[in-house]
């Protein structure tokens, strides 16, 4: 009998070691990012690392966010207006344009970009430390990795992905009024007027909230595995790869759950 | 009464894994004495140093620093504790971020840009020290050799006037004359500004001319440890064979 459940005992016994491991990294992750906020209330502080991560972050970010936003909204009000041809509803575009964007597109999107961008440069950058012991010497030269590096990087990119996704939220909704107007043929300012019309500042709220959210994950990925990489440029690289992976996911699922409970 | 040991590991033990990397380290290291640490790659001296610099926290044992145990220490006491350190890393780890002014006095700054025109008065006067100009005050770590990189990492270690400084295997990657330059601002450092140093490495002409006294670190424990002069009869088989760097011997 034993013989039989063999296997059926392995399967879920790699389950359960899989749960483990997830709870086990999660815990770590939590424990990373309580150690960086508990050090980063007390000085030393480093306002200048802080304005040089949001540069880094935010302003030369700000051509990739700018074109995946207007590429976005022209799409989007394209695909809107040819759906919505087949059942009299084309009048939905500046709509479905302005709350898809603020809603969805917009912080998701610029998340995703920015973790593309952010999170591996991070990643890559802390990790190179770490395998060439610079972030030992750190320590030894009395100076706190967490306060010196990861601080900066987690509070720029707090304030820093909110605010391009406002940026972002303006240029995906200029992308659909260039389509909508210079192509199907929409009334200028009929199509701004009812732009305003479903533009609501809680939808606003939400969105900076959200990608709040998308911001501190960006970073927080970006530097737990950096700070953890090990073995040389394959560990960086393997580093590298998991923050932006890990970055995505928690992206894609904080933005579900948020929803889902806002619209719950 | 005896001098308290600058530096003092009692039993110290860390393993990874089931890999006890440490096996109860005994070693006491005097006030301004320069020690060296020999063995083979992999025999764990990088692991005893970063234990007494509190990088990796041991399993078991005492690491006492002027009679003080770091490890009974807070993370706050510790950090004043690290004041007395200086290090000089392998691969120098110079922060490639920073022109080599900011490396040199990172440790007097914290990482921030403050009393400019004091600083590099500072990194120039240390890197005089090492034997460098002020001529690459403002160049990074990159348009470095590696042996001018080495200096700088030890003017960065020396800027803070710690009192004891390691050195984790100084002369590694060098060319034989550039190494004994190093060698040279070692046994100077010692002398002139009176550190206690701890150095780890596996070159012999590097440990002859520096060590006050040599340490051999054997799967994990101290095996011998005696002067310089003895290194070569020090009547101890693993000694013997290392020194002589032979294939057949009790190490394999």
């Amino acid at each position: 009998m034993s013989a039989t459940l063999q296997p059926v005992i392995g399967f879920f016994g790699s389950i359960g070691r899989l749960f483990i491991a997830a709870l086990a990294a999660i815990g770590r992750v939590t424990v990373f990012a309580a150690t960086t906020i508990s050090r980063a209330v007390r000085p030393p502080y480093y306002p200048s690392r802080l304005f040089e991560q949001l540069m880094q972050i935010g302003w030369f970010s700000l051509p990739v966010v700018g074109m995946t936003a207007i590429f976005s909204g022209a799409a989007l009000a394209q695909q809107t207006f040819t759906a919505g041809s087949r059942f009299n509803a084309t009048s939905t575009v500046p709509a479905i344009v302005v709350l898809g964007i603020v809603r969805e597109l917009g912080p998701v999107l610029v998340g995703l970009m920015v973790a593309g961008r952010v999170s591996s440069a991070m990643a890559a950058e802390l990790g190179t430390m770490r395998v060439t012991e610079q972030l030992d010497a750190l320590t030894t030269l009395r100076t706190d990795p967490y306060r010196y590096l990861i601080a900066p990087r987690l509070f720029a990119a707090l304030i820093a992905i909110p605010l391009m996704v406002l940026v972002a939220n303006a240029i995906g909704i200029f992308g659909g009024y260039f389509v909508a107007v210079y192509k199907l043929g929409f009334n200028a300012v009929g199509y701004l007027d009812t732009t305003r019309q479903y533009l609501t500042a809680t939808d606003l709220q939400m969105a900076l909230v959200k990608s709040a959210f998308f911001g501190f994950f960006i970073a927080l990925m970006g530097c737990y595995h950096g700070f953890r990489a090990q073995g040389g440029a394959a560990g960086v690289g393997r580093a590298t790869t998991d923050a932006v992976v890990s970055a995505f996911i928690l992206i894609l699922l904080s933005n579900m759950i948020i929803t889902l409970m806002a619209f719950g | 009464m005896a001098d308290t040991p600058k530096i003092l590991l009692e039993g110290v033990r860390k393993a990874f894994g089931g890999n006890a990397v440490l096996d109860g380290v005994d070693l006491a290291i005097e006030r301004g004495e320069s020690m060296v640490i020999i063995g083979q790659s992999g025999s764990g001296k990088s692991v005893m140093l970063k234990c007494i610099l509190g990088l990796i926290r041991p399993d078991r044992g005492a690491i006492r620093v002027d009679g003080e145990d770091l490890m009974a220490m807070s993370a706050r006491e510790l950090e004043t504790a690290r004041a007395k350190f200086g290090m000089l890393f392998q691969g120098s780890a110079l922060f490639d971020s920073l022109p080599i002014w900011r490396n040199v006095t990172f440790a007097l700054t914290q990482g921030r840009l403050r009393d400019s025109a004091k600083m590099r008065k500072i990194a120039a006067e240390n890197l005089e020290r090492v034997g460098l100009g002020s001529e690459v005050l403002d160049l990074r770590p990159s348009e470095l050799s590696g042996g001018m990189q080495k200096r700088v990492a030890l003017a960065r270690a020396i800027a803070p006037r710690p009192e004891i400084i390691f050195f984790d295997e100084p002369t590694t990657g060098l060319d034989p004359i550039r190494a004994d330059v190093i060698n040279d601002l070692i046994v100077e450092l010692v002398e002139e500004l009176g550190v206690t140093a701890l150095t780890i490495t596996h070159d012999m002409a590097s440990a002859r001319k520096i060590a006050h006294r040599v340490a051999m670190l054997y799967q994990g424990r101290i095996v011998w440890s005696g002067p310089r002069d003895r290194l070569y009869d020090s009547g101890n088989p693993y000694v013997d064979q290392f020194v002589q760097g032979r294939a057949e011997g009790p190490i394999r």
